[in-house]
């Protein structure tokens, strides 16, 4: 009854499809702005010919746009999918080690210290730098042990102290618009990027998505347990130092960009999990493009429903991952 | 072949002293069962031969190589490791979790191979999960995740294997079933260590026992030698009955001894 062939980790199609929603969200995305451009006329430009308006409006407004949703997306998604896997626990996500609350910290005090003014780097530099502080916090406060518990109370500690820390600059703000600035942040929002903004992300996102992909097997052998995976040659530490690292960096860099959008670590693992062996290792590589497609979704969406000022891209999501979420949370009672 | 040396090891878990100056030697070729009362240190003991809990005092070694040294790896395809209690994390299909044993000889990024899927398939049906194979390993019974278990660890294609307390939550004849399996992977030449309550299979499937007192070994030898009506009560504190006598031994134990040894 046995047949020859090994079970295929993830459904045939999925990778193949998702892959073709990334490429249709980014269409849509570039196509989509208060300047109406036909199809030619973006066709034209996006092969480096046509009128100069055209190629200004999508290679400076709507490229950039579109790249940082597509990258920061994939990068929230993976995290999400590798930190479940990870502390094998369906409800981890980026922020439960406090990753996005310190690199919101590092934004939120270079807006409220003026060091944001500087230079337009500042921000995700400094947002990624408290990011990386926070990680070390993390591993002083977990210490040598290996139990993923002892980490989710060290994250919520670090995640804890960040989120006193925004809420201090929020009170102690003596100027209203910076107040603001702050929030408008603290919502996330990937309007009016540019390719600075690009360029701050990529190789942050690059070095977390190669950190985090080398060796998804550990994710596998830790199904069993700490001491499972160890019988099974796993180097926790190294593991843990790996995991961490590239959580630190490739959130940090992804908050640096676009403010704390939450959930998508959360609900993208959940929603192509059901069409994978459900290892955590079949669930990364379609979180990564699940991620990069739901956030392009979302921001498009920002752009389509009419309000006063835009729409936040973190209320958004939000607002999307609660059904989701719950949706799923049903489904899965049933099956543990 | 695979020999495991272990010489006055102490281990300590926080701040207890829970292992204190044990050797022995275990052999290939023999299935060696760890038997004491709850806490008394087997599990300490069984872990501490794969390098899983630190070593204050003493040494192991294996084929003379001592275990802290041995790169992770190659410690998992010498010695495969069925640990207590049925941990999975993930609802994992028989088939994918017995896998998971082939970890150790697979490079990252590399596919597992038609030599991996014959081990996963052999392991299957020798610890008879076969036909459970497309199942989901939480969706079965406890006996039947016991032998999952079980089968994942043969996967590895070890020639050693450490089970600590591979009886549990499994019906009589289960119970039989898995400690021939164990019993024939020793005649086999791999050495099988297993963590034993159930003092009449280990008596009666048993090479040799070590027995385990509050973190001392305080009897070792063939399970003739070693269990004894004394032994169960300074031991276990229990009155027994014990019948070595034909093919089939016995231990029963009957009721509490109020006086424990010393």
């Amino acid at each position: 009854m046995l047949n020859d062939a090994f079970p295929a980790a993830r459904h045939p199609a999925l990778i193949p499809l998702l892959i073709a929603g990334v490429l249709v969200m980014a269409l849509a995305s570039m196509s989509l702005g208060p300047v109406h451009l036909s199809e030619t006329r973006i066709l034209v430009a996006l092969t480096g010919h046509g009128d100069a308006i055209a190629r200004a409006i999508l290679f400076e407004l709507r490229l950039p746009r579109t790249l940082v949703a597509l990258l920061v997306g994939a990068m929230l998604g993976l995290a999400g999918a590798v930190l479940q896997g990870y502390l094998r626990n369906p409800l981890a996500e980026p922020s439960v080690l406090g990753a996005s609350n310190s690199a919101a910290l590092g934004a939120v005090a270079a807006i409220y210290f003026g060091i944001a003014d500087w230079n337009v780097a500042m921000l995700p530099l400094l947002s990624i730098a408290l990011g990386l502080v926070a990680l070390g916090l993390l591993f002083a406060l977990a210490g040598r042990s290996e139990s993923p518990l002892t980490l989710i109370l060290a994250g919520i500690a670090v995640s804890t102290l960040a989120g006193a820390g925004i809420s201090l600059a929020l009170n102690l703000s003596s100027n209203p618009f910076a107040a603001m600035e702050i929030m408008a942040w603290l919502l996330g929002s990937i309007e009016n990027r540019t390719m600075e903004h690009v360029w701050i992300a990529l190789p942050c996102a690059a070095l977390g998505i190669g950190l985090l992909l080398y060796d998804p097997r550990a994710l596998d052998a830790l199904s069993l347990g700490e001491d499972g995976a160890r019988s099974l040659g796993v180097d926790l530490r190294r593991t843990r130092r790996r995991l961490l690292l590239g959580v630190a960096v490739g959130v940090g860099g992804a908050v640096a960009v676009s403010g704390s959008i939450g959930f998508i670590g959360l609900i993208v693992p959940h929603l192509v999990r059901p069409l994978t062996d459900r290892s955590p290792s079949a669930v990364l590589l379609p979180s990564l493009l699940g991620g990069s497609i739901l956030l392009a979704g979302a921001d498009i969406l920002v752009r389509l429903i009419p309000t006063a000022s835009e729409l936040k891209l973190g209320v958004v999501t939000a607002f999307l991952g609660v059904p989701v979420f719950l949706v799923h949370l049903l489904r899965e009672r049933r099956s543990w | 072949m695979v020999t495991i040396a272990i010489q006055g090891l102490s281990a300590d878990l926080g701040r207890r002293a829970v292992l204190t100056s044990v050797s022995a030697t275990l052999r290939p070729g023999t299935l060696t069962g760890v038997i004491g009362p709850n806490g008394a240190g087997k599990s300490t003991l069984v872990r501490a031969m794969l390098g899983l809990v630190p070593i204050m005092q003493g040494s192991v070694t294996i084929d003379g190589r001592d275990v802290a040294a041995l790169r992770p790896r190659e410690l998992a395809r010498t010695v495969a490791y069925l640990p207590q209690g049925q941990t999975l994390h993930w609802p994992l299909s028989v088939e994918r979790l017995v896998a998971l044993g082939r970890l150790p000889h697979l490079a990252p990024m590399s596919r597992i191979g038609a030599e991996d899927r014959a081990a996963v398939l052999e392991a299957m049906t020798r610890a008879d999960v076969a036909h459970l194979s497309a199942r989901i390993v939480t969706e079965l019974s406890g006996g039947e995740r016991a032998r999952v278990m079980l089968a994942r660890a043969l996967a590895v294609g070890a020639k050693g294997i450490v089970a600590d307390e591979p009886l549990a939550s499994l019906d009589p004849g289960h119970q039989i079933d898995v400690m021939e399996l164990l019993s024939r992977e020793a005649k086999a030449g791999a050495l099988v260590v297993t963590v034993l309550h159930d003092l009449t299979m280990a008596a009666r499937y048993c090479d040799r026992l070590l027995l385990i007192d509050r973190g001392v070994l305080v009897a070792e030898g063939t399970p003739r030698e070693v269990l004894s009506a004394d032994r169960l009560r300074t031991v276990y504190g229990v009155s027994g009955h014990i019948d070595m006598a034909g093919t089939a031994p016995m231990v029963v134990p009957l009721g509490r001894c109020r006086e424990r040894g010393e």
